[in-house]
């Protein structure tokens, strides 16, 4: 029986390490029985809902993948694209291939949120869609413009280029919908899909003939974020980061929360809702070239120019571990399954277990799970594919998409992103997404503050109800009493002290007021006995 | 070297030869990023929908009454029958499901007072000209004569059937009791309070513990007799009277109160000291009060030209509030037996067929649309203190007269306050004490 008890206490406490959401509310502190009552029933409803959660993992189709060394001798980071082809499924070593794109290079890429779509742009002004699974080319366009940055919007349907001077948005088909002239110049793009909010950073700022150019310069428009909102086409919000040009932008899937890396070595977080940074970190010796947080918002990865990555949590704002690069960082990502992909120079090499939410203390990696390059394509982006074991790298020779085994999430949720959507789930999921769109006044460090008590205003509500309350006493409530011009007793005088009424309160107010007067002219005193009798007229009153 | 990819066959998604996709479900968290602001706003557009489709009244029965309805009844055995009277007389009775009259006839020269169906089909009615007649409309011509009449020596007032036995009470200025299987017009029994002489106004049989009967007087009084000793029970004084009784169908020692001061007072009959609840919203006198048949709810209708509806345990405020452009003064309002209707008889002679949620649609939902519905109700329960759903939720757009009148009277209620107080301040401490908003209106219990 015993036994048994313990088996169950222990399979509790899985589900609740997996499913649970937060610390119980302990109940036995609670006077009021039917708060008690109602409190346990809602533990025990949380309690159910995660050890069901918990059996349902047995309805799981998928396993990830993985890459083991058999013998002490074998090294998984030697492990090359060609051999790994010939030891897996036919059908995923169709997943690694190359696409030669010379001369608009180098190249940027972005998949979509289910992984189905990769979006290419080439500085040169080369743009195009594909459903890369199937090798089917979705549209391609020339710009003949310079293309800074490109990025899908919510689904493969729409997609939006940061172009020489504006950002427009494209459909499908390569039609622009849109030009975003609000959005000059940007240079990095990140999208919020809940909230349909795109966001831009603007790098530099080109000094060019016209006065109106120049006259942007000097407000500071380097360094300006910007969120629009993609189903309503509003500008939500701009404001300066006020720390020049920005060198890298990265959202928390979690929280969306903007990661700004700089040139002075900060990273700072951002939400629309603050014109200020909710955080600044310094993380780096020169400029932060890249950042990267894995998908539930715990740790930060970011590359700098001072050739070092370092892991952050993001929790505490502390330092994990560093590792040193060859060569200054490019671009980072973080997989599904906290797989890290970082570019240097012309390689790529990725970490596995750089962080582990379930462990106290993260060790440090000896040596990359995975590399790949050093053939003198220098990379500009890595992005791993959602729920797939691949990994895209854009260089500046086109594109290249390599298997890293156990990098995605094995089970997808469909009513969530399906990779393998139809048409018709996808117009449905779309419609769901915008009835479902998140304010963004929503976006905060603490995704879960939605729906919390404000207690702070309920105790005050309380203590308003009362009808036995005293009555606040104003002049005890007034801080810095004694100092300066504007003390907060002389502003009390000058507002309310002037009626001519006497009664307890300004009796009260002019004792303090006297003795307040009595108190500076013994200071002024002192200072005259102090300074003698030649400079005694030089002494400055206090407060004057 | 072990490896292993990631490869999913497509027969996983699509079984072949098939035309449905599967959908399969991950319920990990981190795949479900910011839960608590999409519920949210799940919720908040749910609380909307509500709002949306808000349309609470469905039509009128038939073309009404000429006079006003003072008087109602609905039979606790069957959802059709219905019957309603009118200041001039006539009684009516409707058919729920077709909407329409079916029996009509000119029953008494006075205003009808009380109706109440027998266990056999049949109507009782009772007036102002001193008599109760019993109707068969089932099976007697309109035309024809009452089956029965009870001569009595002042006006009646009101009427209610016992559950079980062929018995009914009637009241005038004491309660009598008669047996319908006896032909002659005396009275089984007698009742009333010794030292009391004014006019019963309302009497309920309770339908669960039955040989309970309470009542409510001009003189204020709320008094409870036991039919089995056939002597009152005990007396209490309320500082104004009341208009009408409705003892709770679920917990039998729980009667509402509708109550000339405009609140609603909800008594457990084992403690008459103090109320269980105040239902405050009403602008004016609280004509009647009805349980629903669930006890979960109830309905009040109002001089105020409202009729409102409330949650049994859901605090003192009503949920909803029922208004039309042409609805005059309403004196009778009920729950039909299935609960998801309430109808109300109103001065301007029409009785009303409402819903009994605003936004409910009747007709066959699918699971999914059940599921939706349910979901939805779970999380608007879940969030709905939050500002803007429970602004939104409980936005109801008011008549203008009930709403002036509501701030006067709030006006006239903080100046009321405002004197005590001061009295309470200027008295000796203890002199003035406060008084509990749910025992200030009972003046007396007696035994």
């Amino acid at each position: 029986m015993g036994e048994e008890d313990g088996e169950a206490r222990r399979r509790a406490l899985e589900a609740h390490k997996a499913y649970g959401r937060g610390r119980k509310v302990s109940t036995k502190g609670v006077k009021d029985k039917k708060l008690r009552s109602n409190l346990k029933s809602l533990e025990n409803k949380y309690k159910d809902a995660t050890l069901k959660a918990k059996d349902a993992e047995v309805l799981l189709e998928n396993e990830s993948g993985f890459l083991e060394a058999e013998g002490e001798l074998e090294r998984t980071y030697k492990v090359r694209q060609e051999d790994l082809r010939n030891g897996i499924a036919v059908e995923t070593a169709k997943k690694c291939f190359d696409l030669k794109l010379q001369g608009l290079g180098p190249y940027t890429a972005d998949y979509t949120r289910n992984g189905r779509s990769l979006l290419l742009a080439g500085r040169k002004g080369h743009v195009s869609t594909m459903d890369w699974r199937e090798g089917k080319l979705g549209c391609e366009l020339q710009l003949q413009e310079t293309i800074r940055d490109a990025k899908w919007l919510h689904n493969d349907q729409y997609f939006a280029v940061a172009q020489k001077k504006y950002v427009y948005i494209y459909d499908v088909n390569g039609v622009e919908i849109h030009s975003l002239q609000q959005h000059i110049e940007v240079t990095n793009m990140e999208f919020l899909p809940y909230h349909f909010l795109l966001a831009t950073v603007v790098r530099t700022c080109l000094f060019r003939g016209t006065t109106k150019n120049i006259a942007n310069a000097m407000q500071g428009n380097a360094g300006y974020l910007k969120y629009t909102d993609t189903s309503t086409g509003q500008m939500v919000i701009e404001m300066p980061t006020r720390l020049g040009s920005p060198t890298s932008l990265s959202q928390n899937p979690s929280n969306a929360i903007l990661h700004i890396g700089h040139q002075n070595g900060t990273v700072t977080l951002w939400s629309p809702n603050s014109t200020t940074p909710l955080v600044k970190i310094l993380a780096h010796k020169g400029p932060v070239r890249a950042t990267a947080i894995d998908r539930e918002g715990r740790y930060m990865v970011t590359a700098g120019q001072d050739m070092r990555m370092s892991v952050w949590d993001v929790r505490t704002f502390k330092e994990v571990n560093n590792y040193f690069l060859r060569q200054p960082g490019s671009s980072v990502s973080i997989s599904d399954r906290g797989l890290v992909g970082v570019g240097w120079g012309t390689q790529v090499s990725i970490w596995k277990g750089l962080f582990d939410k379930s462990h106290k203390d993260q060790e440090k990696i000896q040596s990359p799970y995975m590399g790949w390059g050093g053939e003198g394509r220098r990379i500009e982006r890595v992005r791993w594919c959602p729920f797939e074991d691949v990994l895209g790298i854009s260089h500046d020779q086109g594109f290249s998409s390599i298997i890293v085994p156990g990098a995605g999430e094995p089970n997808f949720d469909a009513l969530e992103l399906n990779p393998y959507e139809n048409t018709k789930q996808r117009q449905e999921s779309e419609v769901k997404a915008l009835l479902n769109k998140l304010k963004p006044e929503m976006i905060s460090l603490n995704p879960d503050f939605v729906g919390k008590l404000d207690l702070t205003s309920a105790a005050q509500r309380k203590q308003e109800a009362d009808l036995d309350r005293k009555p606040e006493d104003p002049v005890l409530k007034l801080k810095n009493k004694g100092r300066g011009k504007n003390s907060s007793l002389r502003k009390h005088l000058r507002k309310k002290g002037k009626r001519n009424i006497i009664d307890d309160e300004r009796l009260r107010i002019d004792a303090l007021r006297l003795e307040q007067n009595k108190r500076l002219s013994k200071r002024l005193d002192k200072n005259k006995e102090d300074l003698g009798p030649a400079l005694a007229r030089f002494v400055r009153k206090p407060g004057a | 070297m072990k490896v292993k990819a990631l490869t999913r066959p497509t027969a996983a998604h699509q079984a072949p030869g098939s035309s449905v996709t599967r959908q399969p479900r991950n319920l990990d968290p981190a795949l479900h990023p910011f839960e608590r602001a999409r519920e949210y706003t799940r919720a908040l557009n749910a609380t909307k929908l509500d709002r949306v489709f808000a349309s609470p009244f469905i039509a009128q029965l038939g073309k009404g009454h000429v006079d006003g309805v003072y008087t109602m009844a609905k039979d606790p055995q069957s959802l059709e029958r219905f019957a309603s009277g009118s200041g001039d007389g006539v009684v009516k009775v409707w058919d729920l499901t077709s909407r329409e009259e079916i029996f009509s006839t000119q029953a008494h020269e006075g205003i009808v007072k009380g109706l109440t169906w027998t266990k056999d089909k049949k109507l009782l009615t009772c007036a102002s000209d001193k008599s109760i007649k019993l109707f068969d409309p089932y099976n007697a011509s309109p035309k024809a004569p009452p089956q029965a009449t009870y001569l009595g020596p002042t006006a009646f007032t009101s009427l209610t059937h016992h559950r079980t036995l062929p018995h009914f009470a009637a009241s005038s200025s004491v309660i009598t009791i008669y047996d319908l299987t006896r032909t002659s017009s005396t009275p089984l029994q007698t009742l009333n309070w010794p030292t009391s002489t004014d006019t019963i106004t309302t009497l309920t049989l309770n339908q669960t513990e039955t040989s309970i009967l309470a009542s409510c007087a001009t003189d204020r009084s709320l008094i409870l007799y036991d039919l089995r000793t056939s002597s009152p029970l005990f007396k209490t004084t309320l500082a104004l009277a009341s208009n009408a009784l409705s003892w709770n169908p679920m917990e039998a020692f729980n009667l509402a109160v509708a109550n000339e001061d405009h609140n609603i007072y909800i008594f457990d009959i084992r403690k008459m000291s103090r109320a269980l609840n105040v239902l405050k919203d009403h602008v004016a006198a609280v004509m009647d009060v009805s349980f629903s048949p669930t006890g979960e709810d109830l309905v009040s209708a109002s001089y105020d030209r409202t009729i409102r509806l409330w949650t049994h345990r859901a605090g003192g405020h009503s949920r909803d509030i029922y208004h039309t452009k042409r609805m005059q003064r309403v004196f009778s309002a009920c729950f039909t037996p299935d609960s998801h209707y309430v109808l109300s008889g109103s001065d301007d002679g029409n009785v009303r067929l409402w819903r009994a949620k605003a936004n409910a649609r009747a007709g066959i939902k699918s699971a999914r649309q059940r599921q939706k519905l349910e979901y939805d109700d779970a999380l608007k329960e879940r969030y709905k203190h939050m500002p803007e759903i429970r602004r939104i939720s409980r936005h109801r757009r008011v008549p203008k007269q009930v709403k002036k009148a509501g701030e006067i009277k709030s006006e006239e209620l903080k100046a009321v306050k405002r004197r005590v107080e001061n009295e309470r301040k200027h008295s000796r401490k203890g002199e003035v004490p406060r008084r509990a908003e749910r025992e200030k209106m009972v003046l007396r219990t007696e035994v």
